[in-house]
């Protein structure tokens, strides 16, 4: 895989979950206290620090092999449910994440919730609601960086790409004070579902010890193979039954672990 | 006991999610591939196939109650 694709690849997976984190955030500091969703937020950023700091070296030690095999095999699993979960809603057969909705949603939860602090910290639940979120996505940041630069050989870039990533999110996202509803999630996560399902397979396939034709190339053709059978399904499913209104919203907390 | 079904639950949510039958099948697909491979048979199709029909039944699965409906 080239430096670009890497970077590429790792940056358009991070945005998806920079902009969903970026969503809790603003929710828990609009409505609830801001002072408190920071404190949230740099806890949930420390936790994810020593995590990947414990976790990232012992992967250095494991035979690239078996590496590949296990990374490969998690990372398709993973880029299966994305892409499944894409192609319903680009079919209409499961709601469009709305990140306006969901923040609405959150922001309706987090009012209603009862006001109350614990030591340094004012508002508990949005510190809980902050640090929970930006955990959770944050987790799948890392998985991403790990597995893709560990693959890769690469660490240093793919930190870079991810880096980038939530920069350019957190960014845009406090300059205009809004959930990243402008940012076409839907088609993002289309296209990281193709990437992490084409990655995943051609990792795990050369973890068994199995060649592609090709080598890396194979990856060229892989991952328009994979778009193709997932724009093939959606175009199917399109046709098969009657799909939800387009106004309809999953309206849900955007914590989950793929979508 | 809690905590630990809370745990349990936030990771086969994080790494399996919706539907357990995709983590079998690729599994399976890949042990067979290992398999294939230690016999002297360079697999590398299988898991590709694999993956498509997997994708293609657990679709059929996630939709086939909307269509029941209809």
């Amino acid at each position: 895989m080239s430096d670009l694709v890497l970077l590429l690849t790792v940056f358009l997976a991070c945005t998806v979950e920079a902009v969903e984190a970026l969503t809790i955030v603003l929710a828990a500091g609009t409505s609830r206290h801001w002072g408190s969703a920071l404190q949230g937020t740099v806890a949930a950023l420390l936790a994810l620090a020593a995590t990947v700091a414990a976790l990232g070296p012992a992967i250095g030690l494991i035979p690239l092999g078996t590496l590949r095999l296990v990374v490969g095999a998690l990372l398709l699993v993973f880029g299966l449910q994305w892409l499944r979960k894409a192609i319903l809603r680009a079919s209409g057969h499961k709601a469009l994440h709305d990140e306006t909705t969901a923040y609405t949603k959150q922001v309706a939860a987090a009012g209603k919730a009862q006001a109350g602090g614990r030591g340094q910290v004012r508002d508990w639940y949005a510190f809980t609601l902050a640090s929970k979120g930006v955990f959770l996505e944050g987790l799948e940041v890392a998985f991403i960086v790990v597995t893709f630069g560990n693959n890769q050989r690469d660490l240093p870039l793919a930190a870079i790409g991810a880096a980038a990533a939530v920069l350019a999110v957190t960014g845009v996202g406090f300059a205009v004070r809004a959930p990243l509803a402008r940012v076409p999630e839907n088609t993002m996560k289309f296209a990281v579902g193709v990437m992490l399902t084409s990655f995943g397979t051609f990792w795990s396939v050369e973890g068994t010890g199995a060649h592609w034709p090709g080598s890396d190339a194979t990856l060229l053709a892989l991952i328009p193979a994979v778009a193709l059978l997932a724009t093939g399904c959606t175009v199917l499913l399109r046709r098969g039954s009657s799909p939800l209104p387009p106004s309809t919203s999953t309206g849900g907390i955007p914590m989950e672990g793929t979508s | 006991m809690t905590w630990l079904r809370s745990f349990t639950r936030f990771w086969y949510d994080f790494v399996i999610g919706d539907d357990w039958r995709v983590a079998v099948g690729v599994t399976a697909a890949l042990s067979a591939t290992w398999g294939l491979v230690q016999v002297g048979v360079d697999a590398w199709w299988l898991l590709p196939a694999a993956v498509a029909a997997l994708l293609a039944l657990s679709l059929h699965r996630a939709v086939r109650p909307t269509r029941e409906r209809d």
